[in-house]
């Protein structure tokens, strides 16, 4: 079953937050930020050509012109496929572990997984940045020597920055899945 | 606890039969590693999986029963399967049942043992057999024999099916009592290509060390030992490149088989990094001999040295008048631009000498790029060096100049303000001068002071040459490190068959039904390029400066020589 809602992220873009409960022990949480638009594509790739004509009657040299779409191009697909980040995603499997994904605009994926033996918990951590207060959920690993320590912090969500509201309800979704691990009896 | 079941993708259209494979009690997983179909003697399957236990060292059992009935469901099959559970006791025993062409099967299992008697969720993960034991995982940790259960859980998946090869080598064609159905079980794969290149290696490989061993018996050799010559190897960067390029060629060419991966990965580096580098050489070479280049490129190279030194001969003319306007003391000039004016004079005069015989050594010295494009470069490198020894011997003798003024400055101006260098307490200490010192320590002050400006700006000529010189052979020898140290294999197969490099795993969720097993695809997420490249770099010799910019600045402002390429093994002077 799947539901989706409408939230804002920190600098006030609107996003959506989607849950699927795929089984008792897997939810999925995907944030998608808003998508590409046209008129900033155009407005950006007319730029560069109306200052790629102005050099070219100044130095009527037609390579100005090749070059401007040669790097028009090249920008935009470097832009599409290592920079813009459609969605990011976190699927929390009870027992298996929690795996993390950015899809890019170009359909590019970075999945990351972590097992659950090395998460110690998913907490909302809170950030001063320049004059705001930022919140993000990080997902806090085990060090393996100190049973109390934490080795390595992941932050989540980097791109999309949802809110506070948005983040609690993630939050809540994952704890209902990490207490399952808790409560459950080992294995006979 | 949740019981996961791995499940290789490949036996999903198995007949029906048991299952085998690994339980990982603390973690609650199956690992399944093959089917066995009816019929089949049980005491003989028992047999099967104790050999196969004692030559892989994994705990293979019997963990369950697998039916794959076309048709309508048979109630006489489930109660048999069921009572398989007693006679291999298993927990728990483990049953997927699929019906027809259903894409959700049904999992259950049945504990006899289990405290709680509540169902447990169990979740079906599919996993790629032949990739899964094809693929290493990075970090690679290391273990012994035994110690799997130490490590994470994947990476004790990936290491039972990479261990479990041997079960993998039985197909439907052999004739034994056991029957499997595994990735491997249509025919085990083999190709005729890699076979002939196993058999063809074992001689090529003791021609190789036979070869190395003479060559290396030359080099150590004492004739080579004597003091100028082996100055001159220790100098000459083609000389370490060869060197370095005789020790990849050892590694290769023993006959020890890789015991580890990385050595695996090390030795096809660098055997794929020498073949380019052979390939490139050879290019090169066949670039530079055709329409005879080399001779055009001889023919310029003393033209270009003479042009050289005239322009130091313009230089030093500037240098001895007005040069941007600075007045200069002018005896000192004078004494100094004649000094080096006359070195070039000398200079000038060898490379003529030598002139008829550059065509032929420099024909000589190009065969050699057959060896290699880096040592073509190296070569490159050293010609240069020595095309600009003049400028090295400059730099030498204005940098010792300038040292020596600035130090005896420092002491003089310590002696004009009354204090003194105190060599035991490593510290300035006031000290009462006599007149007559004082009188001659001020009068020197004052000489070196109005003399610092003309040393000042010969120093910083030749250095800003020196530097030049050096930054051209810095990348020079910058391309030939990145030549030698890239590990092109590993890119390769990277690129090609990225399941082998594995950072991890990914995992898909795929369409679920209520009431069924959550069902999952598992799939190797590979390293990224920049995690191979650091991964697998190839060691080279050369180490980068330690010196921080800030010292390099302290240095040039003193007067200290600059040492820019050290190598490791050689003494700082």
């Amino acid at each position: 079953m799947a539901e989706e809602r409408r939230f804002r992220s920190a600098s006030g873009a609107p996003i959506a937050l989607r849950r699927r409960q795929h089984s008792a022990s897997c939810r999925e949480l995907a944030v998608r930020g808003p998508r590409l638009q046209l008129r900033s594509l155009s407005a950006a790739t007319s730029a560069v050509w109306l200052a790629a004509y102005g050099l070219f009657a100044l130095s009527e040299n037609s390579v100005v012109l090749s070059a401007a779409i040669f790097i028009s191009l090249i920008g935009l697909i470097i832009y599409l496929h290592f920079i813009k980040i459609d969605q990011e995603s976190l699927l929390v499997i009870g027992s298996l572990g929690i795996q993390v994904t950015s899809s890019y605009a170009s359909g590019k994926e970075s999945t990351t997984f972590i097992e659950m033996g090395r998460v110690k918990d998913v907490v909302i951590n809170e950030a001063i940045h320049m004059q705001k207060v930022i919140y993000y959920l990080c997902i806090l690993l085990q060090d393996p020597e100190d049973p109390q320590g934490v080795s390595e912090v992941v932050p989540l969500f980097q791109s999309s920055k949802p809110r506070l509201d948005c983040l609690i309800e993630v939050y809540k979704s994952c704890q209902e899945i990490l207490e399952q691990r808790k409560t459950a009896p080992q294995s006979s | 606890m949740v019981l996961k079941v791995f499940f290789p993708s490949c036996c999903s259209s198995a007949d029906s039969g048991i299952l085998i494979g690994r339980w990982l009690s603390e973690q609650s997983s199956a690992v399944v590693l093959a089917v066995v179909h009816f019929p089949f003697i049980p005491v003989q399957v028992k047999q099967y999986l104790g050999d196969v236990q004692r030559v892989t060292k994994v705990s293979v059992s019997v963990l369950g029963s697998w039916s794959n009935s076309k048709q309508e469901k048979e109630e006489g099959l489930s109660e048999f399967l069921e009572d398989l559970g007693t006679i291999f006791s298993h927990e728990p025993w483990i049953q997927i049942s699929k019906e027809g062409d259903s894409k959700f099967w049904s999992c259950s299992t049945l504990q006899k043992h289990s405290s709680s008697p509540k169902e447990e969720e169990v979740i079906l993960v599919y996993y790629d057999q032949r990739k899964v034991m094809l693929s290493h995982l990075h970090p690679p940790l290391d273990t012994a024999d035994g110690r799997a259960e130490d490590t994470s859980k994947l990476s004790a998946i990936f290491d039972t099916v990479a261990r479990s090869r041997v079960l993998f080598m039985t197909d439907r064609y052999d004739e034994g009592p056991i029957k499997l159905t595994h990735w491997q079980s249509e025919g085990v794969e083999a190709s005729i290509i890699v076979e002939l290149l196993k058999q063809a290696s074992v001689p090529a490989c003791m021609l190789l060390t036979f070869l190395l061993s003479l060559v290396s018996g030359i080099c150590r050799s004492r004739v080579l030992k004597f003091w100028p010559l082996s100055f001159l190897w220790s100098k000459l960067s083609t000389c370490e490149q060869l060197g370095h390029r005789l020790q990849h060629l050892q590694v290769i060419s023993s006959n020890k088989k890789a015991q580890t991966q990385i050595q695996l990965m090390r030795k096809a580096n660098i055997f794929v990094s020498l073949l380019i580098d052979v390939g490139l050489g050879i290019l090169l070479m066949s670039w530079l001999y055709r329409k005879n280049r080399i001779g055009h490129l001889a023919d310029t190279l003393i033209p270009v040295a003479d042009h050289v030194a005239e322009e130091l001969q313009d230089l030093l003319q500037w240098l001895m008048g007005a040069p941007a306007g600075l007045k200069m003391n002018r005896a000192l000039d004078q004494v100094l631009g004649r000094f080096f004016l006359y070195h070039i004079h000398l200079w000038i005069s060898y490379i003529h000498l030598m002139s008829p015989f550059i065509e032929m050594i420099l024909w000589y010295v190009g065969l050699s790029a057959c060896l290699g494009l880096t040592v073509a470069l190296c070569i490159l490198s050293d010609i240069i060096a020595l095309l600009t020894f003049h400028i090295y011997c400059f730099y030498v003798y204005g940098a010792r100049l300038y040292c020596l003024k600035i130090y005896g400055l420092s002491s003089l101006w310590r002696l004009f303000r009354g204090k003194k260098w105190n060599v035991l307490r490593q510290r300035v200490d006031s000290c009462s001068y006599d007149l007559d010192q004082l009188f001659i320590g001020t009068l020197l002050f004052t000489i070196l002071l109005f003399l610092l400006p003309t040393t000042a700006l010969y120093y910083l000529v030749f250095t800003l040459l020196r530097l030049l010189v050096v930054i051209v052979q810095g990348l020079i020898h910058l391309l030939v490190d990145l030549i030698d140290s890239l590990p092109l294999y590993s890119l390769i197969l990277r690129l090609c068959r990225s399941y082998r490099l594995a950072a991890g795993v990914k995992f898909r969720v795929l369409e679920q039904q209520a009431g069924k097993p959550l069902r999952l695809l598992m799939q190797i997420n590979p390293l990224s390029y920049g995690a191979v490249v650091q991964t697998y770099r190839l060691p080279t010799y050369s180490c980068y400066p330690k010196d921080s910019w800030a010292s390099l600045c302290k240095k040039l402002f003193l007067g200290e020589l600059i040492y820019p390429w050290k190598h490791k093994g050689e003494k700082q002077d």
